[in-house]
C-alpha cells in the first residue's frame, strides 16, 4: 500500500514554481466530497516564521483546509507544498517535518502522558536519549507535573489540549498546524495555550498555520489573517490592514425595526458616513469622524421616526472586515467590549 | 493578556532532535509494543475468552469422553477437544475494538501524521495479537496435559501447535481489522463475532468427522476450522502428517482473505481522510 495520498478524479498537477522561503504554500487547493464542495481553490503563501490565522466560521473549510496540508486528505483540485515538500507526492517528507493539533485532541485515553510522548517521539525516529530529552522538555512546557504519569482518560479538557500540543511538538517540526486549539477552553487554558504558541513562533521561530473561529484569537496571535467562508478565502492580511480596509469608525446602531440598506442610505444621506451593512436589526456605518457623527447618525433616526435601542462607536474589528467581505457577522457574541470605545444608550431605548 | 509564560523556551530552542525516517520493522513493533502494553488495562477483553474455553473443555471431557472413548476404540476425547478448546479461547481475541476507539477519538488521525508506514499501524496490532494468542494457548495446553493428553510430536508439534494457534487467531482477526476499519463502529466490530459460530461449530468440534451426518457433514466439509481441527489434533494423537499442512494452508486462505479486506479497508479510510 502507498503511503502517498492520490489526487482524486486524475487531476492535473499545476507546474507554477514554490516561492522561495514560502514554508506553506497552496495553489487552487481545493476539495469536495461528492457534490459538497467544501474547500474551493484556497490560494495560501505562508512565510517561513510566520503565525497565520484562518479565520471563519463552522463550516467554512478551515478543517479541511489544514488536513490536507496536514496529508491526511487529498486534494481534489490544486497543489499545495509544506516545508518544501508537495503534500501528495511527498507525503512523508512534509509528516517529517510537521507536527499537528487537530480540533479534537487526538489522543490514546488509556496511555498515560508520559507513555504517550514517548511513543511519539519513536514513532519520528527519535532515539532513546532524544526521546527522554524532549519528554523532559515538553513535561515543563505544558505543566502537567505529576498527572503526566495518570492515565490520560483523567484529564481535563485544558490538560488534553496541552498535551497534545505536546504530541505534536516532540521532534521540533517546522511547521505547526493547530485547528482550533483553544475551542471549548476556559479563559485560563487559552491563555496558556495562547503564550505558548507565541513562545514556539518568537524563540524558536516555528512557522504556525491557526484556524480559529474566535476574532480575539487571530487578532491577538496571528501576524496575518485570512478569511474563509463557504470554503474561499475571502480576504487577507494583518490585522491592521484587514480593519483598515472597511474604514476608520464605525458606528453601530441597534434598532427596533427592521432597516434596509437603501432607506438607511437616502435618510442618512446628509451626514459623512457610509453605510457598510443593514443585517436584521442592526445598522452598521462607516465613518471618518465617528465622535463627530455619532450624534447626528441619532438625530437623524430619531427624526424618521426609527427607535434605537442601542448606539455604540467603535473601531473596526475582524467581524467587521468578515461582514463586509461575506454578508455575515462571524460571531456577535465575540463584538461585546472588542476594541470599543465609546457607547451611548438613547433616551426611552430601554435596552 | 495573561502574564503566565510555562514555557521553558530556553531549552526548546537548544533541542537539536529532529525527526528521521524510520524502518517498517521498527514501525510495527513500535505499534505492536503500545498495543501489548494496553493488554494489562484490557484484561477483561483476554481473560474470559480463556475462561469460557477452560470451562467448555472440562464440561464437554465429562460429559462426553465416557461415550466417545467407549463407541471409538483408541479414542482420547481429551486430546480431540484440547485443539477446540484452544480455538475457543484464541478465537476473536484482538485489539480490533481498540482501534476503533483508535478512529473514534482521533488517535488515528495522529498516528497517520507520523512518517511512518499506513500499513505498520495494522501489521503493529496484528503482531500484538499473535503475542497474545500465543500466550492464551498456554493455560488451557497446559489444562490438556494435566487432564492425560499427550503430545506424540513432542516438544516441536506442541510449539507448532501453538503458533497455528496464533496464526489462526490472526486469522480470523483480520475480519475484525476490517470491519474496525471501514465503519469505526465499536458495535459492528462486536458483531464479526457471529462469524464465530459457524467457524466453530459447524465443524468438528464435539465429535469426530464420521460422526457428523448429513447437512453439518457438509458444512464440516466447506469450513476451514474442520482441518485447522485436524492438523492440531494429529500433532497430539498422530504425529506429523500431512494434516498439519493442510491446517496450515487452511489458515493462510483464510488469512489472505481476512487481511486483504483489513488493507482494502485501511486504504478506504486513509483515502477518505
Amino acid at each position: 500500500m502507498t503511503d502517498t495520498l492520490q489526487p482524486a478524479h486524475g487531476m492535473a498537477r499545476p507546474t507554477a514554481p514554490p516561492t522561495p522561503d514560502a514554508a506553506i504554500e497552496a495553489r487552487s487547493l481545493g476539495r469536495s466530497f461528492g457534490d459538497l464542495t467544501a474547500v474551493d481553490g484556497v490560494d495560501l503563501t505562508i512565510g517561513a516564521g510566520e503565525i497565520y490565522g484562518l479565520l471563519g466560521p463552522n463550516g467554512a473549510g478551515k478543517s479541511t483546509t489544514v488536513r490536507m496540508l496536514c496529508t491526511l486528505l487529498a486534494p481534489t483540485s490544486g497543489s499545495a507544498r509544506v516545508a518544501g515538500h508537495d503534500v501528495v507526492t511527498e507525503a512523508s517528507d512534509v509528516r517529517l517535518r510537521i507536527g499537528a493539533a487537530l480540533q479534537e485532541a487526538a489522543l490514546d485515553p488509556k496511555q498515560s502522558g508520559t507513555e504517550l510522548l514517548r511513543l511519539q517521539g519513536r514513532l519520528y525516529g527519535l532515539t532513546s536519549t532524544e526521546v527522554d530529552e524532549r519528554v523532559g522538555q515538553l513535561t515543563e512546557m505544558i505543566d502537567l507535573g505529576d498527572a503526566m504519569g495518570r492515565p490520560i482518560a483523567t484529564y481535563s479538557g485544558g490538560m488534553k489540549r496541552r498535551l497534545d500540543l505536546a504530541a505534536a511538538l516532540v521532534h521540533n517540526p517546522d511547521v505547526l498546524f493547530l485547528d482550533e486549539p483553544t475551542t471549548g477552553l476556559d479563559p485560563v487554558s487559552r491563555a496558556r495555550v495562547w503564550d505558548e504558541v507565541r513562545l514556539l513562533n518568537e524563540q524558536l521561530g516555528m512557522t504556525i498555520l491557526l484556524t480559529t473561529q474566535y476574532l480575539e484569537e487571530a487578532d491577538a496571535l496571528a501576524h496575518r489573517v485570512g478569511i474563509i467562508d463557504g470554503g474561499a478565502l475571502v480576504a487577507e492580511g494583518t490585522p491592521a490592514e484587514l480593519k483598515r480596509s472597511v474604514g476608520d469608525d464605525l458606528v453601530i446602531a441597534r434598532l427596533d425595526d427592521r432597516l434596509d440598506t437603501a432607506d438607511a442610505e437616502r435618510l442618512l444621506a446628509d451626514l459623512d458616513v457610509t453605510v457598510v451593512d443593514a443585517v436584521g436589526d442592526e445598522l452598521v456605518l462607516s465613518t471618518a469622524v465617528g465622535a463627530e457623527t455619532i450624534g447626528p447618525v441619532a438625530v437623524a433616526l430619531a427624526a424618521a421616526g426609527i427607535t434605537l435601542r442601542d448606539l455604540t462607536l467603535r473601531t473596526p474589528t475582524l467581524d467587521d472586515v468578515f461582514l463586509e467581505m461575506t454578508g455575515n457577522r462571524l460571531d456577535a457574541g465575540h463584538l461585546d467590549g472588542e476594541h470599543e470605545r465609546t457607547g451611548h444608550e438613547p433616551e426611552g431605548a430601554g435596552r | 493578556m495573561n502574564s503566565t509564560v510555562t514555557t521553558p523556551a530556553a531549552q526548546l530552542r537548544s533541542s537539536a532532535v529532529r525527526a528521521r525516517p524510520t524502518g517498517f520493522a521498527h514501525d510495527v513493533l513500535t505499534i505492536a509494543g503500545r498495543s501489548l502494553r494496553a493488554v494489562p488495562r484490557d484484561l477483561e477483553a483476554v481473560i474470559p475468552p480463556v475462561l469460557i474455553a477452560v470451562f467448555f473443555f472440562v464440561v464437554n471431557i465429562a460429559t462426553l469422553e465416557r461415550l466417545t472413548e467407549s463407541t471409538i476404540g483408541g479414542f482420547d476425547y481429551t486430546a480431540f477437544q484440547m485443539p477446540t478448546a484452544v480455538l475457543l479461547g484464541v478465537t476473536g481475541v484482538s485489539r480490533a475494538p481498540a482501534l476503533v476507539l483508535d478512529v473514534q477519538n482521533g488517535y488515528f488521525d495522529r498516528l497517520l501524521m507520523t512518517p511512518m508506514k499506513r500499513t505498520a499501524i495494522l501489521l503493529g496490532h496484528l503482531v500484538a495479537d499473535v503475542a497474545v494468542a500465543a500466550c492464551l494457548t498456554i493455560p488451557i495446553l497446559a489444562l490438556g496435559l494435566a487432564l492425560g493428553s499427550g503430545f506424540e510430536t513432542g516438544l516441536a508439534g506442541l510449539v507448532v501447535f501453538v503458533i497455528g494457534a496464533a496464526s489462526w487467531s490472526l486469522a480470523f482477526a483480520g475480519f475484525g481489522y476490517a470491519v474496525a476499519l471501514k465503519t469505526g463502529n465499536p458495535a459492528a466490530v462486536q458483531s464479526m463475532f457471529l462469524l464465530f459460530f459457524p467457524f466453530l461449530f459447524l465443524t468438528t468440534s464435539y465429535v469426530p468427522r464420521e460422526q457428523l451426518s448429513g447437512w453439518l457433514d457438509v458444512a464440516a466439509t466447506f469450513n476451514p476450522v474442520t482441518y485447522i481441527l485436524d492438523g492440531m489434533r494429529s500433532l497430539a494423537t498422530d504425529g506429523w502428517s500431512i494434516d498439519v499442512l493442510w491446517a496450515f494452508t487452511a489458515i493462510a486462505l483464510v488469512g489472505a482473505a481476512s487481511i486483504s479486506m483489513c488493507l482494502a479497508a485501511l486504504r478506504g479510510r486513509v483515502k477518505a481522510g
